[in-house]
């Protein structure tokens, strides 16, 4: 396997010893598909919301997603981890297909990670123990094994000396970071974040977006819907864009913010960029 | 002002702190605030302070002078235990410091605020208890038994503080106090050193604990089930509990303690007989169950469904997520609606005596029916009430301190 966070060794600063200048050698072609989704049809009740959605995903690859609210952006990405159901189309994950099958749906939820735009921590559990319930809980580790990985998740989200205070003493960007490390627990080969940084106040989005990019420099696998197009230009290998349920156009970043074909996301951009 | 050096220096220097004028402050600034902030408020003050005062000079004169308080000191034994045999009554006093020695250790190690809060309500009770048996003349030895069982609280308590109990002791402690308790008041036998005694005669403040604390421990997880039941995914599940919710809901507590009474000796198989305080615990548990899942259910509907989908995102089963994620919350959020129905089924005990137990309030009413009481109805009736008061206001004051230390993670 290509996950860096299981194969690396586990020391006190985690990946971050990388030389964060350098830019990650983007898949190659023979790079394993991870999620590859097939004429993904999903409606709400009359509502169309995803329309054959075609699209798959690489080993390693940053996908940014882009596109105006209501566009099926969030809801196709809670559709690779099921919390969303599609209705028509394959979704294969990692080799897996998501069915009904509850075990199915249960691997396929371990491997991936999810951080929400309202981080959606656990408010009666300490940062430490938020961080440890799913690995002792779901992977049945040691809670002094737990503990340790955990402290080190939290020294590489950069906020160690949070580790037992609740949610709620926490400002938005630290429980963000806690969300992250929440997810990094479990090991995960994707990583989703739906608007990590939508629900922050301004002088918090950075310190969210830096760990985001130092994640997408170790070689995780990730979906982010986010409109923080600094972060697209950074680090990501390719952007999708939504609207109507349907992906208008994917490209490199440096396609879609010199040359975007469609009117669609010439228009999101110029409203997104000008002000 | 420019001969000054701090001024040369650029230091500011601090302002003169001037007092906030005396009629802000103190008790002028109460009087003020409170009670004669205008002129029709310092009026009404005046006029309902001398109504105030005129009352209580009246009570205060009636229970001096008039009140026959023998009413109530000569009927102590049967107020506190009813007809519980004046010579097994030791077994009461002994169950209550083997709950001392727990209720103690639970606090002491935990230090958690709101169980140290029981233990010093359970001392102070105690006392209290100590202090009536001793004017009433029942005896020296039952009040230091009961002044025994206030010190064991601290002792233990103290004890604890410096020695901690593991969790899982404690635990223990609390099922085998709850069991020992039982066999101790019941007895094991009529050829045993503790012969039976039937529950039929148990009475008094001691029925209507053993009504209360046995109502609310078992009501309280069935409730939780139920609430649990009523949003589960499986259709058999969810019409069972939303259906028993809903007919229990439906009828009166008397009802519910006849059907005990009566409907479930119909039922039974001949020969299986059920003791009359346990099926009032039933009828007790069966209907606070019902209050105690609707109170539950609007607990688990306020937590946020980020919260379900954070917790199947790191991979928890549904169950798991009920468990340790939804449940701790929705317990925690509904704290004072199931403290204040557990003080009304406290208080609603007192129905027992429709199927002919004699919990406190129906000592109260067979010792009025006792004709050289009579005219004593205020007397004991008042007496009954500060009873209900004093366990009320426990409950009410111990769920409140709960209530902020478990606040500490709110969102």
């Amino acid at each position: 396997m290509s996950d860096p966070l299981t194969t690396n060794e586990p020391d006190v600063k985690g990946i971050s010893t990388k030389p964060r200048d350098v830019k990650r050698t983007p898949p190659g072609p023979d790079a394993e598909d991870i999620i590859i989704c097939r004429a993904v049809h999903k409606w709400f009740g009359e509502l169309h919301v995803l329309n054959d959605i075609n699209i798959t995903v690489k080993h390693g690859e940053v996908l940014v997603i882009a596109g105006p609210s209501g566009s099926g952006k969030s809801t196709w990405i809670r559709t690779i981890n099921r919390l969303e159901e599609h209705q028509r189309g394959d979704i294969i994950i990692d080799g897996i297909e998501l069915t009904n099958d509850i075990r199915n749906i249960a691997a396929i939820r371990s491997e991936i990670g999810m951080v929400f735009q309202q981080f959606n921590l656990f408010p009666h559990l300490t940062v430490m123990n938020n961080i440890t319930l799913g690995p002792i809980r779901v992977r049945k580790v040691r809670r002094e094994e737990a503990e340790e990985r955990a402290m080190q998740l939290l020294n590489r989200v950069g906020i160690p000396e949070q580790a037992l205070k609740y949610p709620a003493q926490l400002s938005g960007g630290q429980q963000q970071r806690v969300a992250i490390a929440r997810a990094l627990a479990m090991d995960p080969k994707i990583m989703l974040f739906d608007e990590p940084t939508s629900a922050l106040d301004p002088e918090m989005i950075s310190e969210v977006l830096d760990v985001m990019r130092e994640l997408a420099e170790s070689g995780m696998t990730m979906l982010v819907v986010t409109h923080e197009m600094g972060f697209a230009k950074a680090a990501a290998d390719r952007m999708v864009f939504f609207d109507y349920g349907q992906i208008v156009e994917t490209g490199t970043p440096e396609q879609i913010f010199e040359n975007p074909q469609h009117d669609r996301t010439k228009l999101f951009l110029s409203q997104i960029l000008t002000h | 002002m420019s001969d000054d050096p701090q001024m040369t220096t650029g230091t500011p220097q601090p302002a003169e702190e001037l007092r906030p004028p005396a009629t802000e402050v103190g008790v002028l600034g109460w009087l003020n605030h409170n009670l004669f902030s205008s002129k029709l408020n310092g009026i009404l003050s005046i006029v309902l302070g001398v109504i105030v005062a005129l009352v209580i000079w009246g009570l205060a004169q009636w229970a001096v002078l008039d009140a026959r308080w023998d009413v109530i000191t000569d009927n102590m034994r049967l107020f506190l235990v009813g007809r519980y045999p004046p010579e097994e009554i030791w077994r009461v006093w002994l169950t209550l410091t083997l709950l001392s020695a727990t209720t103690g250790l639970s606090a002491g190690s935990s230090g958690i605020g709101s169980v140290r809060m029981l233990a010093i309500m359970l001392t102070a009770g105690q006392l209290m208890l100590a202090a009536l048996i001793l004017v009433s003349g029942l005896g020296i030895v039952a009040s230091l038994a009961l002044v025994f069982g206030a010190g064991v609280v601290y002792a233990t308590m103290l004890a604890a503080q410096r020695y901690p109990v593991r969790r899982l002791w404690i635990s223990l402690g609390w099922l085998a106090t709850t069991i020992a308790g039982v066999l101790l008041l019941a007895g094991l036998g009529d050829a045993t050193p503790l012969p039976s005694v039937s529950t039929n005669i148990w009475g008094g403040l001691l029925l209507t604990m053993v009504l209360s604390v046995a109502g609310i421990l078992l009501s309280f997880p069935l409730g939780v089930a139920l609430a649990v039941g009523r949003r589960s995914r499986l259709p058999v599940v969810r019409v069972v509990s939303t259906t028993y919710i809903e007919l229990i809901r439906a009828v009166p507590l008397i009802t519910v303690l006849f059907m005990a009474q009566f409907l479930f000796p119909l039922v039974l198989p001949e020969g299986l007989r059920i003791d009359n305080v346990i099926r009032a615990i039933g009828g007790i548990t069966l209907f606070s169950a019902a209050y105690v899942a609707e109170n539950v259910r609007g607990g688990l509907q306020a937590i946020p469904t980020g919260q379900h989908e954070a917790a199947f995102a790191i991979g928890l089963r549904t169950w798991q997520t009920t468990v340790f994620i939804v449940l701790p919350q929705a317990l925690r959020i509904t704290i004072p609606a199931n403290v204040g129905l557990f003080i009304s089924l406290l208080k609603d005990t007192t129905l027992a005596y429709i199927i002919g137990l004699l919990e406190i309030l129906g000592i109260g009413r067979a010792v009025l029916a006792n004709p050289d009481y009579l005219g004593t109805q205020f007397e004991v009736y008042l007496f009954v009430a500060v009873v209900f008061f004093v366990l009320s206001y426990t409950l009410s004051q111990a769920s409140y301190r709960l209530e902020k230390e478990l606040g500490i993670g709110e969102r």
